[in-house]
């Protein structure tokens, strides 16, 4: 058994940051990949999570806010409505504004929320972090519980998988997939637009808060480095990328993929000697974009491209239904 | 039933350029309405003007006895008021058919949660629609290509897209400009006639921008001519054709050919 676990535990620790990196995928997938819009500020969203979430289920600490202890779960929806809350306001502000610009704005709001966090020590500890971020079962052993972890945050993707895959085939999907290709015409078909941005931009944004915060619980202790937009922003934009946007399928295996390359090049440059090692952080950068670049080259909309979901069928449908199928005048 | 709709001294400039300049007439309930003139006189800035994508200086706009000055596209659409585009706005990376089945307002599977908690009747609704969709496209000559990427689609076959999209709304008083152009003769004719039943059976106002004086002539009672961003005139086309003015605005030649186009 002993052994068992060694041997498991660096695939567990791959697939749970992986399947945490997933959710922020999806996340981004509904404001990207359905409806268009160009988030750049998605460590900002992570921060607000992952520090809500610790400060609410941490034990007191006489430094910095927090000593509530709530269980985990309560942490987790907390960080996804603080997100969204933050992500109201945000989108308010900015989704006027059209994408290259949204992006930009994004960029700006993002650092401010991480200048918060790293400078409000009252709030978040500031540079130091929050240490001892507990976890759910913890009365397993150690294997056993990341074991757990790994299927609570497996179970959590298959969660948002499933609500976005209904989503996206509904006409819930179809209305915010025409939004992304043409706005004027999306509002010449009577769409309101403004608040379907809003909704997207706010939806996507808990999902990337509830991936901060399982991320924090993850590796139990949250900084200001973890919120590096090279580490959150620029890999999740890679993964979903690669992954294929649009599809929320893709939206698991880029992550995944991508991970996968970024964790196993530290297994080989942590062999290296210590000066070597110290470069070999810009190397791993590179490879990512090295592997971006030879994905696209191959599939230019990403591994699994987005595909319009199936019509529904005629002949299987309540033919005696009454025609209501919103005609409206 | 169409309804009505009166542009009172309406003024729409870019920079300094006046595009629509104190214009004033009506397209009276019921009626297919023609708007004519040359290029730049103003007509497509009009038409963005009523369909809410610009704010008017000047004037007022209504729809039968209410204000729609400035009202925001999706409000006129619940009003029943809707446009097609000179240069097609299609959803590129959508089916035909989802070009089309995105139109109708009020279905249920727009809400997210209803589309995790309602399949049943997302899917009686989605059929609907879908029934709804697949007439269009067997009216429009359509239905080869029902499952082709709107983006793929010839420029005649996005424009019929274009008048698609309006007929899939339900609105009952539609602008449509130039929704001649690059379509092919016989599917021409078949339009004219559509726009025509559309128009005596179930009473749909329409207002047309086009340059075919063919068409014009057959569709529209009356015509209104525009140069310079207001009415030059208006009244039959069998007079406008005959009409100095006009042919002075379309500059002699130009107007011949137009006539005979």
């Amino acid at each position: 058994m002993a052994d068992l676990a060694t041997f498991l535990a660096y695939p567990v620790s791959l697939l749970t940051i992986g399947g945490i990196y997933a959710v922020m995928c999806l996340g981004l997938n509904v404001q990207w990949g359905f409806t268009g819009l160009f988030n750049a500020g998605i460590a900002g969203f992570f921060a607000v999570g992952a520090y809500t979430s610790a400060i609410l289920t941490t034990p007191a600490h006489p430094d910095y806010l927090g000593g509530f202890a709530l269980p985990v779960p309560v942490g987790l929806v907390a960080a996804m409505l603080t997100s969204g809350v933050v992500a109201v306001f945000i989108g308010w502000l900015t989704l006027t504004l059209r994408s290259d610009y949204l992006a930009i704005a994004t960029i700006g709001i993002a650092e401010i929320l991480r200048l918060i966090v790293k400078n409000e020590d009252w709030l978040t500890n500031g540079p130091r972090g929050i240490p001892g971020i507990p976890r759910p079962f913890e009365g397993l052993s150690p294997f056993q519980n990341n074991l757990a972890f790994l299927l609570l945050v497996l179970a959590i993707v298959a969660v948002i998988y499933v609500a976005m895959q209904r989503g996206l085939n509904s006409p819930w999907g179809r209305v915010m997939r025409a939004i992304r290709e043409n706005e004027l015409s999306a509002r010449a078909a009577g769409k309101n637009i403004m608040a379907r941005r809003l909704e997207a931009f706010v939806l996507g944004s808990m999902i990337m808060g509830l991936g901060g915060a399982l991320m924090a619980h993850s590796i139990r202790f949250i900084g200001p480095e973890a919120t590096e937009p090279l580490l959150v922003t620029f890999l999740v934009w890679v993964m979903l990328i690669a992954g294929g946007s649009g599809n929320n399928r893709g939206a698991i295996l880029g992550p995944m993929l991508i991970w996968a390359i970024w964790s196993l090049t530290e297994l080989v440059t942590r062999q290296l000697p210590s000066d070597w090692a110290l470069r070999s952080a810009y190397i791993r950068v590179f490879l990512i974009g090295l592997a971006l670049q030879i994905i696209l080259q191959r599939f230019s909309r990403g591994i699994l491209a987005e595909r319009p979901p199936e019509p529904v069928p005629l002949d299987d449908a309540d033919r005696e239904g009454p025609g209501k199928g919103g005609s409206v005048g | 039933m169409g309804a009505s709709i009166a542009i009172e001294r309406v003024s729409k400039s870019f920079g300094g350029i006046r595009a629509v300049d104190d214009c004033s007439f009506r397209v009276e309930k019921g009626s297919i309405t023609g708007l004519i003139g040359p290029n730049g006189a103003g007509k497509t800035t009009l038409f963005n003007t009523i369909a809410g994508v610009f704010r008017p200086e000047a004037g007022r706009i209504r729809l039968d006895d209410r204000d729609i000055t400035g009202l925001a596209p999706e409000r006129l659409f619940d009003l029943g008021l809707v446009r097609t585009f000179q240069i097609p706005h299609e959803f590129s990376a959508m089916t035909v058919l989802e070009n089309l089945a995105v139109v109708p307002g009020g279905q249920t599977g727009e809400s997210l949660v209803q589309s995790w908690f309602a399949w049943g009747r997302i899917r009686r609704e989605e059929a609907d629609v879908r029934r709804r969709a697949e007439d269009v496209l067997d009216f429009l000559n359509l239905s080869h290509v029902r499952d082709a990427l709107a983006g793929e689609l010839s420029g005649g076959q996005k424009k019929l897209l274009e008048l698609g999209r309006a007929m899939m709304s339900g609105a009952s008083t539609v602008l449509l400009d130039e929704p001649g152009a690059g379509v092919n003769r016989t599917l021409l004719a078949k339009l004219c006639a559509d726009i025509q039943r559309l128009n005596r059976a179930h009473g749909y106002t329409f207002c047309i921008i086009e340059h075919d004086m063919d068409l014009i002539a057959e569709l529209c009672d009356p015509v209104v001519v525009m140069a310079h961003g207001s009415v030059l005139t208006q009244g039959q086309m069998a007079d406008i054709r005959k009409d100095p003015a006009v042919i002075e605005a379309y500059f002699g030649g130009a107007a011949d050919r137009g006539a005979g186009a």
